[in-house]
């Protein structure tokens, strides 16, 4: 059931799921989140060039491009944002549609060079996950155990410096390399994953498995290695699901997978998730008691120097940290309290009976 | 409402803000009566610049009522001049010091129109209040913080406005800025207008301010600064430390 | 150059030009605003809104598809803000969870129902504005390239709407508090821009494509700022960068027969590069003179104390001499020399041999940084 070609396209999304899981927890962390999509983008022009120069096809030759154009992007950006007056936001859409810009004219150069040599480089925008051979195997194996090598060397030096980057200059660590370094990292993800996602989609690739991973747990480590769980799960499945259906492109359906994995992180997690938050609000939050309510009716109509002082619902609700409508439906069915109106506002405000000012010895005066 | 609430520039009752249901102000009442300068004091996060955004309607409340004069503050909005926090504002944007005090005219001019002769003259007679006529062609990208502070002042001045509402305008300022925005609120409440303050330093409230509220999510104390200035209501505010310091020091 | 004044030549640069107006305009608000990836992200989600809609309704063109496809650029934004406000995901991981996902989806369903049909995700990406004469629409008598006709109607749009709440607009970008507290309701006005964008994005996409519409929108504005202080100059100036962008990218693309949007959107990154670097007030030859005329100013000023402080001292024949300047500042035996001749110069000191003086200039400027008032000694 498997061929050759899919076990191929299997082991690279793996790698591919592992590197950008990673190495995207310290992007997202950092708010770098939309940094790979703009290197994703910068690469475009080195792919091309890389072929321009070399008439080569080889993976290795056209990734070495696409890495060097990606870093010189970062190293704009940082400059830009650095030395004008444009903040990071602007700086990001700059780098990212220049560099493309120049890249789609290359491309456009290439093909008029014609040879069927420059044909599939556009494939690059979307990934063409069939393309890729077994002997790029090694180099994509290659680059995924150079970063993960290094994060696993420089470990507590990057976990320091995202953290606290003030705090490891204080120390004595050098902040600004090890944060080039980084992004260094980050620009291998984004060329690793440009044969099988492409650049427009590769953002997602950094983004998700961090964020979706992010919801489940509290530490880096653990973090880290959901996300590369995470990102190689979604290799995974989208490769499968792609081989099994005919004519569905592996790399929207990676990321598809990745985003489904994500919106189920983000409605679902434990303690954060968005269903979870909002049954534990309907159940921590339980209701004040007549008593608490009462009380804190009486407490305001004294502060206020006014024993039917009109108390709003909401107010109520903010101060106890409880809903109260229950309870003061229970008063007003005693007698204790009444409803009322308070112009100009629109809401029901409650108000003391003289049964409920006197009850429990509290005098209205 | 009484008669005695319409004469107030300000009537603020039972006011409530919270976020994920925790309140950042919990019933505060406000009266503020007419040409006095007000200050709103109390330690870090009591609320003060969320009591503002909640009086112009920008942060929306869970509860309680806001009127100007008299009248609930939608329908007043062009008697009330705001000064944002310095802090929040992008000081590379590309515009100069008239056109940002013409911008206090826009509130009058309403929507599509534009600003005319008279809303550059009545800038520029702004601009000569707070001393800053040298500067009206200057980038604000070249100002330094005391300037910033006093080109939002002239276009507060340029509103026109019965009320004046600052976010901690002392804030990153140097001494010769502070004495001249107080200088200039001190004229604005000598014609009978308002002004309330959110303030940070305790230490020039009572010289400089006449009316006070102290906040910690709930109001405190208000009234004139002489009668609200005291140990016990700074205490119920900031703790023991900064009330004792505070008095012994001034 | 008469092949400029050919149909062809008129109407992919006139449509290159539209598209660059109503990108500059839109742009100079989206730059300031920061809000660049979010048009990043609207421009890419464009494509499943023509899927859904080519799908729904058969049309591969016209107000439909505009409105159709622009709709998913305002879901975009919308279902961004609606992450970001959950406090879970930060607001930029929120735009680039929510863009790839909505792309990929509508890369999807082409894959799916649209295989023999002229729409794929590399037109949407690239466009492909050197066949924008292809198609025709008749306007009273007139044969028009039907995108030119539609970028047309969505530049005067954006043109009446830029002019009439040109005052709004600048309002509640520089101050939304006070924008709102005025009742200019900024988020409103923030929701139309982005209306507004997503239609000029729709509009654009099948001339230059949606990563290059990108281009048009932050790129010339981008430069503009660093150009300008003035809000409206800004806007000018980029108006003029995209024109020129358009025609010279048109030039040199049909030159060297090159694709056309790509190499107008390179002349613009080109334009910015100039603007980066020579920009009078914010360029990086600008700051680099400035730096180097304070640090000429403050060795100057250090000169003229250290003369003036040892003017009358009995050891002023070791103290004021330029290689006592060398020990007692820290400076290298160039930096001395050079120091020494701007003063000779500028008039702050005279030489005899080794020996240095101040002039009565000279010594005015050291008494005022060390605020002894002239004339006390």
């Amino acid at each position: 059931m498997l061929d050759y070609t899919t076990i191929t396209v299997l082991t690279g999304a793996l790698l591919l799921g592992l590197t950008a899981g990673s190495l995207g927890t310290f992007a997202v962390l950092r708010r770098q989140s939309l940094l790979g999509d703009a290197l994703a983008h910068a690469a475009l022009p080195g792919v091309v060039l890389a072929f321009i120069v070399t008439g080569s096809r080889s993976l290795g030759v056209l990734l070495a491009g696409a890495l060097a154009t990606s870093l010189l992007g970062a190293l704009l950006l940082d400059r830009v944002v650095r030395r004008s007056r444009l903040k990071t936001d602007p700086s990001l859409g700059l780098v990212l549609s220049s560099f493309f810009a120049v890249g789609v004219v290359l491309l456009s150069y290439a093909q008029r060079q014609g040879g069927a040599g420059q044909a599939g480089l556009e494939s690059f925008l979307f990934g063409q996950a069939a393309a890729l051979l077994r002997s790029d195997l090694w180099i994509t194996g290659g680059l995924t155990l150079f970063a993960l090598g290094s994060l696993l060397l420089f470990w507590k030096e990057w976990k320091v410096a995202t953290f606290d980057p003030a705090f490891a200059a204080s120390i004595g660590l050098p902040v600004a390399w090890l944060e080039a370094a980084l992004t260094a990292l980050v620009a291998v993800a984004v060329v690793l994953g440009l044969q099988l996602v492409g650049i427009v989609l590769m953002a997602s690739m950094l983004i998700a498995p961090a964020v979706a991973a992010r919801q489940w747990v509290r530490t880096l480590e653990s973090m880290t290695i959901l996300a590369a769980a995470f990102g190689a799960t979604a290799g995974v499945v989208g490769t499968y699901v792609s081989a099994q259906a005919d004519g569905l492109a592996t790399g929207p359906l990676i990321v598809l997978a990745m985003s489904a994995i994500t919106a189920v992180s983000l409605l679902a997690a434990p303690h954060r998730g968005l269903l979870w938050r909002s049954l534990q609000r309907r159940i921590g939050r339980r209701d004040a008691t007549p008593d608490r309510v009462l009380t804190a009716m009486q407490r305001l109509a004294r502060d206020h120097h006014n024993p039917t002082y009109p108390s709003d619902l909401g107010m109520l609700e903010a101060g106890l940290g409880a809903r109260c409508h229950r309870a003061l439906a229970e008063l007003e069915a005693s007698g204790l309290v009444e409803r009322t109106v308070h112009p100009p506002e629109s809401t029901t405000h409650y108000r003391l009976t003289q049964a409920g000012a006197e009850h429990a010895g509290l005098e209205a005066s | 409402m009484t008669d005695h609430e319409a004469h107030l520039a300000l009537h603020i009752e039972d006011l409530t803000v919270a976020y994920d249901g925790r309140p950042v102000l919990w019933d505060v009442d406000l009266d503020v009566p007419t040409g006095v300068m007000a200050a709103i004091v109390g330690p870090n996060g009591a609320g003060k610049s969320t009591l503002l955004k909640a009086m112009l309607g920008l942060v929306k409340p869970t509860a309680g009522h806001v009127y100007v004069l008299g009248r609930p503050y939608r329908e007043q909005r062009a008697k009330v001049a705001y000064v944002p926090q310095r802090s929040g504002i992008d000081w590379d944007f590309p515009t100069t010091v008239l056109d940002v005090v013409v911008m206090g005219r826009y509130g009058q001019l309403g929507w599509l129109r534009r600003p005319g002769k008279a809303a550059y003259d009545r800038a520029r007679e702004a601009l000569e209040q707070v001393g800053m006529s040298d500067f009206q062609d200057r980038p604000i990208a070249r100002l330094s913080g005391g300037q910033q502070q006093r080109t939002f002042l002239a276009r507060a001045l340029a509103q026109d406005a019965d009320v004046m509402v600052l976010d901690e305008p002392m804030a990153g300022v140097d001494a010769t800025s502070e004495r001249a925005i107080l200088e200039v609120l001190k004229h604005v409440r000598s014609q009978g207008r308002t002004v309330l303050v959110v303030h940070h330093d305790l230490q020039t409230v009572r010289t400089a301010f006449d009316w006070l509220m102290i906040l910690n999510v709930r109001a405190i104390a208000q009234g004139p600064v002489d009668e609200v200035y005291n140990p016990t209501n700074l205490e119920a505010a900031y703790g023991p430390q900064v009330a004792f310091a505070t008095h012994q020091g001034s | 150059m008469t092949e400029l004044l050919t149909g062809v030549a008129f109407s992919v640069v006139a449509t290159g030009m539209l598209v660059g107006w109503s990108a500059a305009w839109l742009g100079t608000f989206l730059v300031l605003r920061s809000t660049a990836m979010i048009t990043d992200a609207i421009s890419h989600s464009i494509l499943l809104g023509i899927v859904v809609t080519w799908w729904w309704s058969g049309q591969t063109s016209g107000p439909l598809l505009i409105l159709g496809a622009a709709l998913a650029g305002v879901a975009t934004v919308f279902l961004s803000d609606a992450l970001a406000r959950t406090r879970l995901v930060k607001d930029d991981a929120a735009i680039g969870l929510v863009f790839p996902a909505l792309f990929a989806l509508g890369v999807l369903l082409i894959n799916l129902l649209a295989r023999d049909v002229h729409i794929d995700q590399h037109t949407v990406l690239l466009g492909e504005i050197g066949f924008v004469w292809l198609d025709v629409t008749t306007v009273a008598g007139v044969a028009v390239p039907t995108s030119l006709l539609w970028m047309a109607v969505v530049t005067l749009i954006n043109g009446v709407v830029m002019m009439l709440l040109f005052k709004e607009f600048q309002l509640a970008t520089f101050d939304p508090g006070l924008a709102a507290a005025l009742g200019f309701a900024p988020a409103g006005l923030a929701a139309l821009l982005t209306s507004l964008t997503s239609v000029t994005a729709v509009a654009a996409f099948d001339a230059v494509g949606v990563v290059l519409f990108l281009a048009f929108a932050i790129i010339p504005p981008a430069a503009a700022y660093l150009l300008t202080d003035r809000l409206w100059r800004m806007l000018l100036y980029a108006t003029f960068m995209a024109s020129v962008a358009s025609v010279l990218g048109y030039v040199i693309a049909a030159a060297w027969d090159l694709n056309i949007a790509g190499s107008m959107a390179a002349v613009a990154a080109a334009q910015f590069l100039l603007a980066w670097l020579l920009s009078p007030q914010q360029g990086l030859l600008a700051q680099r003179l400035m730096r180097r005329r304070e640090r000429d100013q403050h060795a100057q000023e250090a000169m003229a104390v250290h003369l003036c402080q040892h003017e009358d001292d009995p050891e002023a024949e070791v103290e004021n001499v330029v290689g006592a300047l060398r020990s007692h500042l820290g400076w290298r035996d160039a930096t001395a020399r050079r120091v020494v001749a701007q003063g000779l110069e500028s008039g702050l000191v005279t030489r005899d041999g080794e020996r240095l003086a101040l002039t009565p200039l000279g010594r005015a400027l050291a008494q005022r940084i060390l605020g002894t008032p002239t004339g006390a000694r």
